[in-house]
């Protein structure tokens, strides 16, 4: 097997794997909001920490889960003209696509939010709320995030080139994502 | 190149960039970044714009309000497997069966339900075809009317609160979910309304369209078949009447005890235990459930993010200015503006989805109507309403392509004896396509179909409006947009006690 489609295997294996993460950060996030409703209104008692952990776990089901949705062709495209075309050529305007498009919108977001996320670490901001949680954490998300989107895109391109040479196979069909 | 002519020219590459069919988050994004570049380079950004784009998004991801979606789309993709569209059909269909037309009541009416519990017009559809399809065809119903209703039925739950889309354009329009989910009411039982009066009609001109179920084909018969019927209707409503009351979302409530997020979370928790009462609660079910979740609120607040770094920039050409300019000189005042509004929303349907109209082109309209005057709950809702259409438009809409693959998989395993033509779904839409533009109509022409179910009278907002709004400034306004604004961090939104 081509190395590079090994590269591949090896990227679409650690998104699947934050993807699951993010499964999860939404039933957990779930719960806890549920959770905070139900102790302010039985006890009066609320925490911005909690109330803010709910928002980081939804931070990380979209940053970390953006790559799988990139992964199963499911971000939504206007079909009008995509869907009429040879799967030849959807593959091509993928490509396009990926290369003009994804690859240095990602990249340049992931660079740019980098020094972000090293200032806040650096000072060790916190929430302006009281009692709030540390806010690099969630920062975090936005860099690694975009990174990892970056990555399933070069996984995305180097798998289409290889179709459109015959060397690999996979499931080119676009659906648009259930609403 | 001045300033004044580069918005034109975004919007022009908006669509083109559009139209080739990458996912528009991305294309988005690129499109905002490369213009954002140019600016920079013309020096009508500061250098620093594009540092600010991640604190841009760090602001979309901490906003409370948008966790809505992901605990509103749990609870649908909990409830939709719970079976209770199957047995709510089934039931509703005997009772109303013997009746001329009546399959097509209960559709319209299970449909009406489910829209208030699940949130998917994909899942609806095919969870409603799968049950009526093959019982309208086996008693002589028309194949038009029969796909025409479960496909309008279906759309009908992006209409009717919880649903998504009004989360996200009260977002956008800066509103309260409560208010939006109030105002929705009105039209949305004002549509089913329209659905039941058109099928009654149809049933007397055209008897032989939906003719009465024979009275012998009912399994179930008196109290049972009450029962049955209660027992898919009551333990879901008393679940969609909690989670909205909590918010404050329902009319005659204006005490919230919850944030829209947090009752969205009692939703979903309500749904697992809902699941396990009807014993449908599995592994399978919450591990597909999750999935499905994370995925679409990674693909909505992608497109989001994306639609954010286009509209920064857009704004920060003047984009806003320019769209007003073009809109607000229209005759006719608030009604003009609202009827080219709706007129471009309704051909923009047939080729963008109800989240893309709802991202992308919201923003730029929000503030005009806002200028003009227009009450923000009833603007969106009224968009929302016409929204719908985008899935009921032959060829592309999305309802018609779920009943489509639904219904070749009937008729390939059996179920339905005759195939459903691709022509007979395009055509069995059209009038309910119209239909639903009837109500955008109403809506236009009575605004009180939304304002009287929202807690201040209208007749209070009239008065505000031409108080607040005077018409004749909205042009001369020359003044440099406020950099810091356009390009800063959105404040946070506050903590609650």
């Amino acid at each position: 097997m081509n190395p590079l489609l090994k590269l591949c295997a090896l990227i679409d294996d650690i998104n699947t794997r934050f993807g699951t993460l993010a499964n999860w950060a939404i039933i957990l996030s779930c719960f806890i909001s549920c959770g905070n409703a139900v102790i302010r209104f039985g006890f009066s008692i609320s925490s911005n920490a909690w109330l803010e952990i709910q928002w980081y776990l939804f931070a990380l089901c979209v940053m970390l889960g953006a790559s799988v949705v990139l992964r199963l062709n499911e971000h939504v495209r206007v079909d009008i003209f995509y869907g009429q075309i040879s799967t030849r050529a959807k593959v091509c305007v993928d490509i396009f696509g990926l290369v003009v498009f994804l690859l240095p919108v990602m990249g340049l977001m992931a660079y740019l939010a980098l020094p972000q996320f090293l200032k806040m670490f650096a000072n060790n901001e916190m929430s302006s709320n009281a009692g709030g949680l540390i806010r690099w954490p969630a920062m975090l998300l936005l860099p690694l995030g975009f990174f990892l989107v970056f990555l399933q895109g070069l996984s995305e391109t180097i798998k289409r080139i290889a179709w459109l040479r015959g060397e690999f196979e996979m499931n080119l069909v676009y659906e648009r994502p259930l609403q | 190149m001045t300033v004044e002519q580069f918005a034109p020219l975004m919007f022009l590459g908006l669509i083109l960039v559009m139209l080739i069919g990458f996912p528009v988050a991305f294309s988005l994004g690129a499109l905002g970044l490369f213009c954002g570049f140019f600016a920079i380079h013309m020096g009508w950004f500061p250098a620093n714009f594009l540092g600010n784009l991640p604190l841009n998004v760090f602001g979309i991801l901490s906003n409370e309000l948008l966790l809505a979606i992901p605990f509103f789309t749990l609870m649908g993709a909990i409830l939709e497997k719970c079976g209770l569209a199957e047995d709510m059909l089934d039931s509703m269909g005997q009772l109303f069966g013997p009746v001329r037309g009546g399959l097509g009541y209960s559709v319209i009416i299970v449909g009406f339900i489910l829209g208030a519990i699940t949130g998917t017009v994909a899942g609806q559809v095919i969870a409603m075809a799968m049950i009526s399809l093959p019982v309208m065809m086996r008693y002589g119903y028309d194949m038009r009317y029969a796909t025409g209703v479960l496909a309008a039925s279906g759309t009908i739950t992006q209409l009717v609160p919880p649903s998504l889309v009004l989360v996200v354009m009260a977002d956008q329009l800066g509103q309260s979910v409560g208010d939006m989910y109030k105002g929705a009411w009105g039209p949305s039982i004002l549509q089913i309304i329209l659905f039941a009066l058109y099928t009654f009609i149809l049933s007397r001109l055209r008897p032989h369209m939906m003719p009465g179920v024979p009275p012998e084909a009912r399994t179930l018969h008196g109290w049972s078949l009450w029962a049955k019927c209660l027992r898919g209707i009551i333990p879901s409503a008393i679940l969609i009447f909690a989670v909205l009351g909590s918010m404050g979302g329902l009319p005659g409530i204006d005490t919230a005890v919850a944030t829209p997020t947090e009752a969205g979370a009692m939703g979903a928790v309500g749904a697992f235990i809902l699941a396990a009462i009807h014993r449908r609660l599995s592994w399978d079910l919450v591990k597909e459930a999750m999935g499905g979740t994370m995925r679409i609120t990674a693909m909505v607040v992608f497109i989001l993010i994306g639609s954010r770094v286009f509209s920064l920039v857009f704004q920060g050409v003047d984009g806003g200015k320019w769209i007003e300019h073009m809109l607000s000189n229209l005759p006719g005042g608030q009604v003009g503006f609202l009827i080219v509004v709706n007129i471009f929303i309704f051909f923009l349907a047939f080729f963008l989805d109800f989240f893309e109209i709802a991202f992308i082109i919201l923003p730029m309209l929000g503030p005009v109507a806002a200028k003009m005057g227009i009450d923000q709950i009833w603007f969106g809702v009224l968009l929302c309403v016409n929204m719908q259409t985008s899935f009921m438009h032959p060829p592309f809409g999305f309802a018609l392509f779920y009943l489509r693959g639904i219904s070749d998989s009937l008729f390939k395993s059996g179920a339905i004896t005759q195939k459903v033509e691709s022509r007979d779904i395009y055509l069995g839409a059209i009038p309910w396509v119209i239909l639903q533009l009837l109500l955008v109509v109403i809506v236009i022409f009575v605004p009180e179909t939304v304002t009287s179910f929202l807690d201040k009278p209208p007749v209070v907002d009239l008065n505000n409006v031409q108080i607040e709004a005077p018409t004749d400034d909205l042009n001369l306004n020359n003044e440099a947009p406020d950099m810091n604004e356009l390009f800063g961090n959105k404040p946070e939104p506050a903590a609650k006690p």
